[in-house]
């Protein structure tokens, strides 16, 4: 075949070309593999294309039947009603775009709120259900069974109904230093910078870029001489310490706002709703279990032999545990982590039970009635899910691609 | 790519298959009516202790059952909440939307729906503890309100409250119901829904007694039946179901003595409402004697009244604004001629 190929260009006799050979060089285009396969893709995303055409064609024309108005023009519209909470200033005069982003805020607000919590906790359960302590590691897997296996939505109704809801009125609130908690939510003192906080604000985050320097010093300085600085602690005193003492020198420019009991509720402070403390609560605790149980799998999946290594090289059980057993345990645990995190802000939607104003409550529950814009407003609503959850694991592909063991 | 091609087909076959086609037609091959109500409203939409719907939504539906099967017990109640009970009638899961439903505007001409009528006026009203001796809705400033999302009571509070200058937080809960609990419970210092609700979610507090309505009325809220627009035939046929149970009231037929009027009365009205004379069923496509059945199985407007919302009722309203015209309510039907 291949000489066939190489002498099809010139004719060795120098006469005229015989037309023999061609038709085994230009086989028919559905016998070459690669040609054909063009094809069939071709085809199938000619297909696929054709039947979303129609399925959004269909729509239109059944909704124009129906005398149902379309398009994104409501987003400017006044919203006209109430929000509970909100990151931002939001009134009834808002838009319904304004809406949208207020229930945004808030669902990335209880997302991060819940990765941060779950995590720890996770870690924690995880390590300690393969303790050598019996009551800990029981304890351990006694909770992380009772919590996996009850649905998530009772476990916010619980959250939600038998704890928060028994708390008392307002008028009797328990107080502990300044701060009270009753059924209306948890309220504590706001902070408000006055003149000269920026200064503080500057300190930290000098101190920031600071410990950045120490940690690429300490590390080439091992490198060249194989002296140890202790990095963590230094970088920890300038983060807490320079923002501190600067904040000390400026007269402490840092006031708070008490809340008070006035009329119906507390005014002043910063109230944080019962419905927000309920979701975070189940999200974090619901999460936490199967994060324990994928941290579990990650340092299992550690050999025996890497510790006794370590050892052996007279490393203490701390130092053995952060520096040899949870960087290779992590390569195992940080992609099915990346689902937890997926899972916990997708569950987070669940808040519409409780009437947590989240996006899926505020924007594809109220604004959706009110405009009546089912279909734009769903899709919406998707596409933020679908960018939350993308962002995530870009994120942690990112985090995954570079804590994996780099082969030398 | 079978299986998405399969799915999509059946897709496209469901979007089509809900386009408009006659209700009427489809109903009768089905064999009964599809109606959406509430999950759970006293008085008006509320399951009995042996599964039997309850109410005057209900009646209503079963009037429309009772003109077109002339059997008013085929009608399947599906339970909606308020955000997807537009949806559910829009894309043909439901026949007629009979839950509470408040005529506006925008819900008219925007959404692909029609009102068939006003079956109850009702105005949007607060309930609060009695302990906290409160006198009027504008001693509300700074209050926690408990409310239902995606209803007209959320944009009256926050547009009466704007009005006023009052500052409230509202507190979000996707039913009444859910609504009402968390107001028991002390999450929030007011309950706002449409006056007849209230007192019929009031009767299952803890203490009713405990909770009383503040006087305003801070609203227009005339709740009726829907059905999907473009549809004319059945769209007449829900409006004047209704109107043949108001009809019924003002010419004192009851479903006691319907029977007795048809065979005696000389009244020309009665007659063509009982189908012994005038339009009939005609342009409707309904049986001569479809209003008869609606009396004889149903009752007239204010027998429905009196056993859903009324003095037969634990919520012991009063007829007010839903009185008949002539005894100085709104209730008024055009004439069956």
């Amino acid at each position: 075949m291949s000489s066939d190929i190489s002498n099809s260009g010139h004719n060795p006799e120098g006469g005229p070309a015989k037309p023999k050979a061609p038709p085994q060089n230009k086989p028919k285009f559905w016998n070459d593999p690669k040609k054909r396969s063009l094809l069939f893709q071709v085809l199938l995303l000619s297909a696929l294309g054709f039947v979303f055409y129609s399925i959004i064609d269909n729509t239109l024309t059944n909704l124009e039947q129906r005398g149902i108005t379309t398009g994104f023009d409501f987003l400017t519209e006044e919203a006209g009603f109430g929000i509970a909470m909100s990151l931002i200033d939001y009134t009834e005069a808002s838009s319904y775009g304004m809406t949208f982003i207020v229930g945004l805020m808030n669902t990335i607000l209880i997302a991060l709120m819940g990765i941060f919590a779950a995590t720890i906790l996770g870690f924690l359960l995880g390590v300690a259900r393969l303790s050598d302590n019996w009551l800990i590691s029981k304890a351990s897997t006694i909770y992380i069974e009772t919590f996996r296996n009850i649905p998530l939505l009772l476990q916010i109704f619980f959250w939600y109904y038998a704890v928060l809801r028994t708390l008392p009125h307002p008028r009797q609130s328990m107080e502990f230093f300044g701060t009270f908690l009753n059924n209306r939510g948890f309220i504590v003192p706001a902070p408000v910078a006055e003149d000269g906080f920026g200064v503080v604000v500057f300190g930290f985050f000098a101190a920031l870029i600071g410990s950045w320097l120490i940690s690429r010093w300490s590390k080439k300085r091992q490198e060249l001489t194989g002296q140890q600085f202790p990095v963590f602690w230094a970088s920890l005193g300038l983060i807490v310490g320079i923002p501190l003492v600067l904040f000390m020198l400026s007269g402490m420019p840092l006031g708070l706002d008490h809340p008070e009991l006035k009329g119906f509720n507390f005014k002043g402070g910063i109230t944080v709703i019962p419905e927000l403390i309920a979701l975070w609560f189940a999200l974090s605790i619901y999460t936490a279990a199967f994060i324990a149980e994928t941290v579990r799998a990650g340092i299992l999946a550690v050999s025996h032999g890497q510790t006794e290594a370590a050892t052996a090289l007279g490393m203490s059980k701390a130092k053995t545990l952060r520096l040899i057993v949870i960087p290779q345990a992590l390569r195992v645990v940080i992609p099915p982590l990346t689902s937890q995190y997926l899972n916990l802000t997708k569950n987070s939607s669940l808040a519409t039970a409780i009437g947590y104003p989240d996006l899926v409550n505020v924007f594809a529950g109220t604004t959706l009635n009110q405009t009546g814009q089912a279909i734009e407003v769903i899709a919406m609503t998707m596409a933020v899910y679908l960018t939350l959850s993308l962002l995530t694991s870009t994120f942690m592909n990112w985090y995954n691609s570079r804590i994996q063991l780099t082969e030398r | 790519m079978k299986k998405t091609l399969i799915s999509a087909t059946a897709l496209m076959a469901a979007m089509a298959g809900t386009a408009m086609a006659g209700t009427l037609e489809n109903v009768q091959e089905r064999g009964a009516i599809q109606c959406g109500v509430t999950s759970g409203v006293p008085g008006f939409s509320v399951p009995d202790d042996k599964g039997n719907w309850k109410g005057l939504d209900v009646d209503l539906c079963r009037a429309v059952a009772a003109a077109v099967f002339g059997d008013a017990t085929k009608v399947k109640f599906i339970p909606l909440n308020a955000k997807e009970r537009f949806t559910a009638l829009v894309s043909g899961e439901i026949d007629v939307l009979s839950r509470v439903t408040t005529w506006t505007q925008t819900r008219d001409t925007q959404l692909g729906i029609n009102f068939a009528g006003v079956n109850y006026y009702d105005g949007q009203g607060f309930l609060v503890k009695n302990e906290l001796g409160l006198k009027s809705v504008k001693e509300l400033d700074g209050a926690t309100v408990c409310v239902q999302s995606g209803t007209t009571t959320e944009l009256n509070m926050a547009d009466y409250f704007r009005a006023q200058g009052i500052s409230y937080t509202p507190v979000v809960f996707d039913t009444n119901d859910q609504a009402a609990q968390a107001f028991d419970s002390g999450r929030c210092d007011s309950f706002t829904t449409d006056l007849s609700q209230a007192a019929g979610l009031r009767t299952r507090m803890q203490d009713p007694s405990s909770v009383g309505a503040l006087p305003e009325v801070i609203s227009k809220e005339p709740l009726g039946p829907v059905v999907r627009q473009g549809d004319d035939t059945w769209f007449n046929i829900v409006k004047w179901s209704h109107n043949a149970m108001l009809n019924a009231e003002e010419l004192g037929i009851t479903s006691a003595n319907v029977d007795k009027m048809k065979a005696e009365s000389t009244n020309p009205n009665v007659k063509r409402l009982v189908g012994l004379d005038g339009p009939k069923g005609k342009g409707m496509d309904l049986p001569d004697d479809w209003a008869y059945q609606i009396v004889k199985q149903v009752g007239n407007y204010g027998e429905a009244y009196e056993r859903n919302v009324g003095k037969g009722s634990p919520l012991g309203l009063e007829r007010g604004l839903n009185a008949l015209w002539n005894q100085g309510g709104l209730q008024y039907a055009p004439p069956m001629r």
